[in-house]
């Protein structure tokens, strides 16, 4: 059955072409390096205490963009069923019809080439059924050994009704990456993600969420991205039951300095039905050439009556070598919705500055708080405290090695 | 405690001087006043004694305890015992008043070869602190100012001067804003903090404040100079005539 849908989707990319530069949804960002024949190679980054190690939670490990069993814990998770994408051909009628369903209703109106690609090509991934609510959180662990790989890989999630999960989605995949993850959100289900994408300087990675949101279920995911030479994360979220919430945040930090930094949030959020409520929330930290880009759509479809979106996005530049482009859209075709967006472009708050070092803050540590204190909107939006817990403290961690 | 001599400033930005041969000697464990007219240059004094950018200084010196304050950065002042209570404390969205406190405790700590206080024994201390200021828990966990109002800003500078314990305290127009019952909590929480090891310089343009912050000596700023010095009785004076019979004898 996989075997119908790739190829479908390589029709579909058939037709609609690579992404170019003179794409309307790839101007600010350039898709050569994601295309390119050779993959420029970007140094694997030992990291010293993974994240989320001290959670309990069930860790599936992903090296250099296969998928590492002895690495793994015993994917026993109460509730879940796990089947490997690269077995799924001959045992999985569980998944007919799933496997690239999302990401191809995800075409319209605005095309996603690279997502395409990945449906037609990925070589491994996970397929994730989540029946009940999971007791421990899932954490899909990606692991880079070698300076020149790639990784092409497709996660699929379906929620059940009523069902529970927390997906922790965690580091570099491989030197250049193509990830895609479809989530079926069914009714009165909710679905947690957090994901530090990993701090290799080099790494390119092009991402795409692709969600399918029910009557009353609620969807979440938080990226946290440090460094990367170019990243495009692309989320697609369809709210199609009434009274569902479906928040998408990230807090991106890049310092061109020691590596270039191109950073890209991509968001398309389409309300199909009545009483739901929607958040955009994305902050970006830019020095040193930095760049930040943010395109963030909310339609509203006729009917979808009572409809709350709200979209920002903020850059904080802390030198004038750094910007931020962004393009915030509404489109709206209902009479009675409350929606909002706003974005800013601005420099650390000199009178904020001068309070902290009034109390004998040094400078520092006191723009160190600052970025915290500007971040803080996104963060916010990670539910758990420990895992928000451990998500600040990894951005004081690379706030103390960037300095100055 | 703080010596001022012959202070001239003037913005960076442009050329205007504000103050104009400022002189000033507050002595250890005394309570100065300062009153003025807007513009006479009180807050610039200020923001100058505690390192504010956008001033130069052309001319004259200030000390606190001998140590030159000018060549210091703003932290490096607080961390030798000064502390500016602001007219407009600044709101600092999501960072915890506590987070924010202890930071800057252990921070001046730390400069001053201190060890660092624990997580537990700062509890412990803001506390108690925060009690005598009638100031809640919930008020402690928001995060720094961040929708108080102005009577709980006010006091929450207090709090910090509490907790910090710095030897030289300027209060900016801390009765700005305030209604009399606000002004009276902040001024019992000043008083409970003198003491013979601890200076006050309290600026403000009317002199109700000083009927709880009773000064030891009142000062009278106009056009950036100090223009004349007394007791007590010299804030009564400007409460019945204002500033008007005085800025035309010293003119």
């Amino acid at each position: 059955m996989l075997h119908t849908a790739r190829a479908d989707a390589a029709a579909r990319l058939q037709a609609m072409g690579l992404p170019a530069r003179r794409d309307e949804y790839w101007k600010w960002t350039d898709p050569a390096p994601l295309l390119a024949a050779e993959v420029a190679p970007s140094p694997a980054l030992r990291v010293e205490r993974p994240i989320f190690a001290a959670l309990d939670r069930v860790r599936l490990v992903f090296t250099d963009g296969v998928f590492d069993a002895a690495a793994s814990d015993s994917p026993d998770l109460a509730g879940v069923t796990i089947t490997r994408l690269a077995n799924a051909g001959g045992v999985s009628d569980d998944w007919q019809g799933s496997y690239g369903a999302l990401e191809s209703a995800g075409q319209v109106p605005v095309k996603r080439p690279l997502a395409a690609l990945n449906t037609a090509r990925a070589t491994d991934g996970l397929l994730i059924h989540v029946q009940g609510r999971a007791p421990r959180p899932l954490h899909i662990s990606y692991r880079q050994t070698t300076d020149s790989c790639e990784a092409m890989l497709h996660h699929c999630l379906r929620l059940d009704p009523g069902a529970e999960l927390t997906l922790l989605e965690t580091g570099t995949a491989a030197a250049r990456a193509n990830l895609v993850l479809e989530v079926e959100v069914g009714a009165g289900a909710r679905f947690h993600h957090i994901r530090p994408q990993g701090r290799a300087a080099g790494r390119r990675v092009v991402s795409h969420i692709f969600a399918r949101i029910h009557a009353g279920a609620l969807f979440k995911s938080f990226t946290l991205s440090a460094d990367g030479a170019l990243t495009r994360n692309e989320a697609v979220l369809d709210i199609v039951g009434d009274g569902a919430v479906a928040h998408i945040a990230g807090a991106a930090l890049g310092d061109g300095g020691q590596a270039p930094f191109h950073h890209d949030d991509t968001v398309f959020i389409t309300h199909g039905a009545q009483g739901c409520e929607s958040r955009q929330v994305f902050k970006k930290v830019l020095k040193h050439g930095a760049t930040g880009v943010f395109q963030g759509k909310i339609l509203v479809r006729p009917g979808a009556q009572k409809t709350d979106g709200y979209q920002i996005s903020q850059a904080l530049l802390l030198d004038e070598n750094s910007q931020f482009l962004a393009k915030p859209e509404l489109e709206i075709y209902a009479d009675d919705v409350k929606c909002s967006h706003g974005s800013t472009t601005g420099a650390i708050d000199e009178d904020a500055l001068f309070y902290l070092r009034s109390r004998g803050v040094p400078r520092q540590e006191a723009e160190a708080l600052l970025i915290l204190s500007f971040l803080a909107d996104a963060i916010a939006e990670i539910e758990d405290s420990a895992i928000q817990a451990e998500v600040i403290a990894r951005l004081e961690g690379w706030l103390a090695q960037h300095r100055g | 405690m703080l010596e001022i001599n012959n202070l001239h400033v003037k913005l960076e930005a442009e050329d205007k001087a504000i103050l104009k041969g400022v002189d000033l000697s507050v002595g250890t464990g005394a309570v100065h006043a300062i009153m003025g007219p807007n513009g006479s240059g009180k807050s610039t004094l200020s923001y100058v004694l505690s390192g504010r950018e956008g001033y130069a200084v052309t001319a004259g010196s200030a000390s606190l305890d001998g140590q030159d304050l000018l060549a210091l950065e703003p932290e490096e002042r607080a961390a030798a015992g000064l502390f500016l209570a602001f007219q407009y404390p600044v709101e600092i969205p999501g960072v915890g008043n506590m987070v924010f406190l202890r930071t800057a405790l252990n921070a001046q700590r730390k400069a001053r070869g201190e060890p660092e206080v624990s997580a537990g024994e700062f509890l412990k201390l803001v506390r108690e602190k925060a009690k005598t200021l009638k100031i809640d828990a919930e008020m402690l966990k928001r995060p720094v100012n961040v929708g108080f109002s102005g009577g709980e800003k006010k006091r929450n500078e207090i709090l910090q001067m509490a907790v910090l314990e710095p030897r030289m305290c300027i209060l900016d127009e801390t009765d700005s804003g305030l209604d009399v019952d606000a002004m009276k909590l902040v001024a019992d929480g000043v008083n409970a903090l003198r003491d013979a090891g601890r200076s006050f310089l309290v600026i403000t343009h009317y002199q109700r404040l000083l009927d709880h912050i009773v000064p030891d000596v009142v000062h009278i700023m106009a056009d950036g100079r100090i223009v004349r010095s007394g007791g007590p009785e010299l804030a009564l004076e400007v409460e019945h005539n204002g500033y008007a019979d005085i800025l035309a004898e010293v003119r």
